[in-house]
């Protein structure tokens, strides 16, 4: 193998082997009987006789998860909440990766660290201070009382409200930054241009800024919406027992009904899902690699 | 921008950075409270640094600790080294045989949802084990082992966009004097993208530091993570030992990210 294979070699096999190779035994076990065993499921393979091997292929998972209605709900609140979630991203995100860009070279350093930091400190953390914030007794509420606004405690934490503002709170980074290289790169003479010519500065910003922006908002928006869509911690830990999502379902499906033949099919779903977005996403990346050489 | 749109973003940027920071500052302001209630300040008591001492005197987040830190300083060296070695291929090779795959391994895992990679990682250890006898059991290797394939990818990323700036004339001028590839690499290759590598290994750090559900898949008996513990404390309720934490990491954060910066910022002038 020559000196360059040998480079990528080791990446390759080891993507190989720990990212691409599990979901090849995620499948199989998605097929696979339940048992009171260790590990609770039962093999694909049997010998049945001497000389013959039986395939067994059990399709209960599947079927038990479209008749139960629980799971179809959670998949579509899971869509729901990781939508709505990306469109709050960019509502609130764009303003600021488009302040960013047009900022003096200073200023932009300090914003960018701004946005950055957050991202560094822990998910688990971060989403652990809006607890604090949004129960009864918490921040927010002894706030508006102390100020007269509210008598009484506003309940927020453990309600769907809670759960957006998490989700939105833990990816805004994530919408901002890739965003924000997009808009860095923007000719702005082309806006001067459009206002010499007579456009106000919204249409100029709805017919050129937009428009160029494309690939950045939905790089940014696929970055919230992919994973959002399979969150754990936060609906776990601001949406209360009520929440239903994907994620959550799969993660009690394996822990606490230890069923794993049922958790992987929950994964093979959503793998079937998400994929063609995560193939999207990385057309973005290439047209935006390829516009910036 | 025009004055209306100026202040329009203005007033977005403050609201945005309000809503990004309010959070982190409860924290720390109440991690100096005296009250066990948390969220309602004991003006009498405060501020105290109580729950300093009681996080310093606890064990169980001590070991966990420790057992993060292992655990995350092992996946950010691996990390560095087969995110450098995909990032550099990916950049220079412009054509070898499965590069469409290794940059979708390398774009996938960083928005593939962690429930996901973490139970697939933890049936492929489970057939391992039954195949090849081969990790025996679970725990700071099995963890390790996935941090490694989902930091990896961060890596890559910021390897391969530091690659796509930087001049090849450089190292084409090495090999025009006769150095051999592997020397280009050591010699000029990695003291410039070496900012790169260094944020790459700080950011695998973390994301290893903080993973709290790859971590709960591949661990086993006796290996808790601190996310992993933090997350059961948080589950029963607030508790100002964890506001503690979370002063504690944001401030490490916060001087290893200007530190960084700093340092960034001064490799860009000698450049120049």
């Amino acid at each position: 193998m020559s000196g360059r294979g040998l480079v990528v070699a080791l990446p390759f096999v080891w993507l190989l082997l720990f990212f691409v190779v599990p979901f090849v035994i995620v499948l199989k076990i998605s097929f696979s009987d339940v048992d009171l065993a260790i590990p609770p499921y039962k093999p694909l393979l049997d010998w049945v006789g001497k000389h013959t091997l039986a395939i067994k292929l059990n399709f209960d998972n599947y079927a038990f998860l479209f008749t139960d209605s629980l799971y179809l709900r959670a998949f579509w609140n899971s869509i729901k909440v990781a939508f709505f979630s990306t469109v709050l991203c960019l509502c609130i995100g764009y303003p600021m990766a488009y302040g960013i860009a047009r900022a003096r070279p200073h200023t932009r350093n300090v914003l960018l660290l701004l946005v950055i930091l957050p991202f560094w400190t822990s998910l688990l953390l971060r989403v652990y201070a809006w607890i604090g914030l949004m129960k009864a007794n918490g921040v927010i509420n002894n706030v508006l009382m102390s100020l007269g606004v509210i008598h009484d405690p506003l309940t927020m934490l453990y309600t769907p409200f809670a759960m957006y503002v998490g989700i939105v709170y833990s990816y805004l980074p994530f919408l901002i930054l890739p965003l924000y290289a997009n808009l860095e790169k923007m000719d702005w003479q082309l806006l001067e241009a459009a206002q010499d010519l007579g456009c106000r500065p919204w249409q100029a910003f709805y017919k050129i800024t937009l428009p160029l922006s494309r690939n950045g908002i939905l790089a940014g928006s696929m970055l919230v919406f992919i994973p959002a869509t399979g969150e754990f911690v936060i609906p776990a830990l601001l949406g209360g027992p009520n929440a239903l999502m994907i994620g959550r379902v799969l993660w009690d499906e394996f822990f606490a009904n230890r069923a794993w033949p049922v958790a992987s099919a929950v994964a093979i779903l959503m793998l079937i899902l998400l994929v063609p977005f995560m193939m999207w996403y990385q057309s973005v990346q290439a047209r935006e690699s390829a516009g910036a050489r | 921008m025009n004055q209306r749109m100026s202040y329009f973003v203005l007033t977005c940027m403050s609201l945005g950075l309000a809503f990004l920071y309010i959070p982190i500052l409860s924290m720390i302001v109440f991690s100096f409270n005296a009250s066990k209630l948390v969220t309602v300040w004991d003006g009498a008591n405060s501020p105290t640094l109580k729950w300093y001492y009681a996080l310093l005197g606890n064990e169980e987040i001590l070991d966990a600790a420790w057992i993060s830190a292992k655990v995350a300083l092992i996946n950010a060296t691996g990390a560095v080294i087969l995110g450098t070695l995909a990032g550099f291929g990916l950049a220079r090779f412009s054509r070898f045989r499965g590069r469409f795959t290794l940059n979708a391994m390398t774009t996938a895992p960083l928005v593939m949802p962690e429930v996901i990679t973490g139970l697939s990682l933890l049936l492929l250890f489970v057939a391992m084990e039954q195949l090849i006898g081969w990790p025996a059991g679970r725990g700071i290797t099995t963890m390790t082992i996935g941090h490694m394939t989902f930091s990896m990818a961060y890596v890559t990323v910021i390897v391969n966009s530091r690659m796509a700036t930087f001049d090849t004339a450089l190292e084409e001028a090495a090999m025009d004097l006769g150095a051999r590839p592997v020397k280009v690499f050591f010699l000029i290759t990695l003291p410039i993208i070496f900012p790169a590598i260094l944020s790459g290994w700080l950011l695998a750090f973390t994301l290893s530091w903080d993973d709290l559900v790859i971590s709960s898949f591949t661990s086993g008996p006796g290996t808790s993570t601190l996310p992993m513990v933090v997350f059961s404390k948080v589950r029963l309720g607030v508790s100002p030992e964890i506001n503690v934490l979370a002063t504690l990491t944001i401030t490490v954060v916060t001087a290893a990210i200007l530190g960084v910066n700093w340092f960034i910022a001064r490799a860009g002038k000698l450049d120049a």
